[in-house]
């Protein structure tokens, strides 16, 4: 049977349309995905991400380990409260997994890792730990639920209890407060201003609730990958996986080479890599006309009459922008190329153009038309 | 369940018609495959007077999750289109046996009528394919 987070029953009380993600019971949307989308983007959504694994890293040398797993430096999050978003890689330079960490405070350390790669995370990360001491402990017991959108914190704010919530509000971007078992961080993955909460399940269960009370919309999976693509965010899978390397994906600036002296898994890789000339980017693509780009469509540039099979470029994650009524994508093509390229759809080459991303920041387009 | 009017007709590819007794049909998706395919976002409609015969792929439905190719039920010619449905493709989610209909078409033969599938029929089809 698949698994089911704390909150399922609500979600099938709100006639989910539920799927299965990763071995969970998860809901793709409760009617409308385009609704859903442009609530979070005008009002406030929220998501039961509790398929999502929270893992607890602690011990006198938390920070020595994470500086050496991580391809991002912890040392930039010393202060207690503060959040980074990184890559952890094996030793060739692939990205095993993308995940936040929030420093909580002084050697506790909370990481939200991808759902599709809990199990070999956890594996990862207790082969990693064996020469330090730590302890790690993945939290089954807290559920994650995201509000996302303008009104969000506010309304988060209103179910939370007050001295959690008063910590809440006092957030700037990037930063987590705890309380005990929960912790409030000012994160996301659409784009928007808002929360992730990761509380108790029981406790989960009666916020969603009171959440729901007060107007904040339930928002599925559906929606949490067009509002992601819309914000520029890679899916672990799709952008990235361990194949590829932060810098092929996107997310060199997610690397930090600096101090020299930090040592962390993959380094050398990507050195070698840099010394070499990364040869592949990853871009956005909007579209021109009518259709929607998808997963492994094949691109090529605008000059060119290969075929389908010998494209040079492909489309990661493809779908249908909402903002913007047209469809988007992020593609790996080759450095070089600029502007004009085409996208092989249901066997037409169709025109689309290369543009940086975000594509929506703070509910508006960033593309010119 | 979905939703399966008794007074129309369908094929296994999940069209309803609706027969007006005087030579012409008009065409939809069924509840069912609306709902499985979610946000319909673009959907692109044949040229009026366009000749099309029985599983002629003629239409095109596209929504966030997948486009799916849409077939003349009948052998004929396009009469009218719903040109609503380009900018309000969600018009077929909302109400896809009313102001979703896609296109009417003049039947060459209206007899061949009779040999599309009765609503019990293809709700045993939607039943099938939901287990």
């Amino acid at each position: 049977m698949a698994k089911r987070t704390p909150l399922y029953d609500a979600h099938v009380a709100d006639d989910a349309k539920l799927v299965d993600f990763a071995g969970w019971d998860m809901p793709i949307d409760y009617g409308s995905q385009i609704a859903e989308h442009k609530a979070v983007r005008e009002s406030a959504g929220m998501f039961d991400v509790s398929h999502m694994a929270v893992v607890d890293i602690t011990g006198s040398e938390s920070r020595a380990f994470l500086r050496r797993l991580l391809a991002n430096d912890v040392a930039k999050i010393d202060e207690d409260g503060r959040a980074l978003y990184t890559c952890m890689l094996n030793t060739r330079g692939g990205v095993i997994d993308d995940l936040i960490v929030y420093h909580l405070a002084g050697e506790h350390y909370r990481i939200v890792v991808n759902a599709a790669t809990t199990e070999k995370d956890l594996a990862w990360l207790d082969s990693q730990a064996r020469d330090f001491q730590v302890d790690i402990q993945h939290r089954r017991d807290l559920a994650i639920i995201a509000v996302q959108g303008p009104r969000g914190r506010d309304l988060a704010a209103s179910v939370l209890d007050e001295d959690f919530a008063a910590a809440a509000m006092q957030l700037k971007p990037f930063r987590c407060a705890s309380d005990g078992d929960r912790s409030v961080g000012r994160t996301g993955y659409t784009g928007e201003d808002g929360f992730e909460l990761v509380l108790p399940a029981d406790e989960a269960v009666s916020a969603w609730k009171k959440l729901r009370d007060t107007g904040v919309a339930p928002v599925g999976l559906g929606a949490r990958d067009t509002l992601r693509l819309e914000a520029g965010l890679n899916l672990y899978g799709q952008d990235m996986d361990e194949d590829r390397t932060p810098l092929e994906s996107g997310l060199a600036w997610t690397v930090a080479f600096k101090p020299a002296e930090r040592e962390f898994v993959g380094r050398d890789a990507l050195e070698h890599m840099c010394e070499q000339g990364v040869g592949e980017k990853l871009v956005g693509l909007v579209l021109e006309g009518r259709g929607v780009m998808r997963s492994h469509s094949a691109v090529r540039a605008a000059d060119s009459s290969v075929e389908e099979k010998q494209a040079e470029g492909e489309v990661t994650s493809g779908s249908y922008a909402p903002t913007l009524s047209r469809s988007i994508g992020l593609a790996r093509v080759p450095a070089d190329w600029e502007e004009r390229v085409e996208v092989c759809l249901r066997d037409k080459w169709l025109p689309a153009r290369i543009v940086r991303y975000p594509f929506v920041r703070n509910g508006k387009s960033r593309i010119d038309d | 369940m979905s939703e399966i009017p008794k007074d129309l007709s369908y094929t296994k590819t999940h069209e309803w018609i609706d027969y007006d007794g005087d030579g012409t049909c008009t065409v939809g998706i069924t509840d069912y495959a609306q709902s499985s395919l979610g946000d319909l976002v673009f959907v692109e409609l044949p040229e009026t007077g366009t000749k099309v015969g029985a599983g002629d792929a003629l239409a095109v439905v596209e929504s966030v999750k997948a486009a799916s190719d849409i077939y003349a039920p009948l052998d004929g010619e396009i009469a009218e289109i719903n040109e609503q449905l380009e900018d309000s493709p969600e018009l077929v989610n909302e109400d896809p046996f009313g102001e979703g209909w896609l296109f009417k078409i003049n039947v060459s033969d209206p007899d061949a009528v009779e040999n599309l599938l009765d609503a019990d029929t293809y709700e045993g089809i939607v039943e099938d394919e939901e287990d």
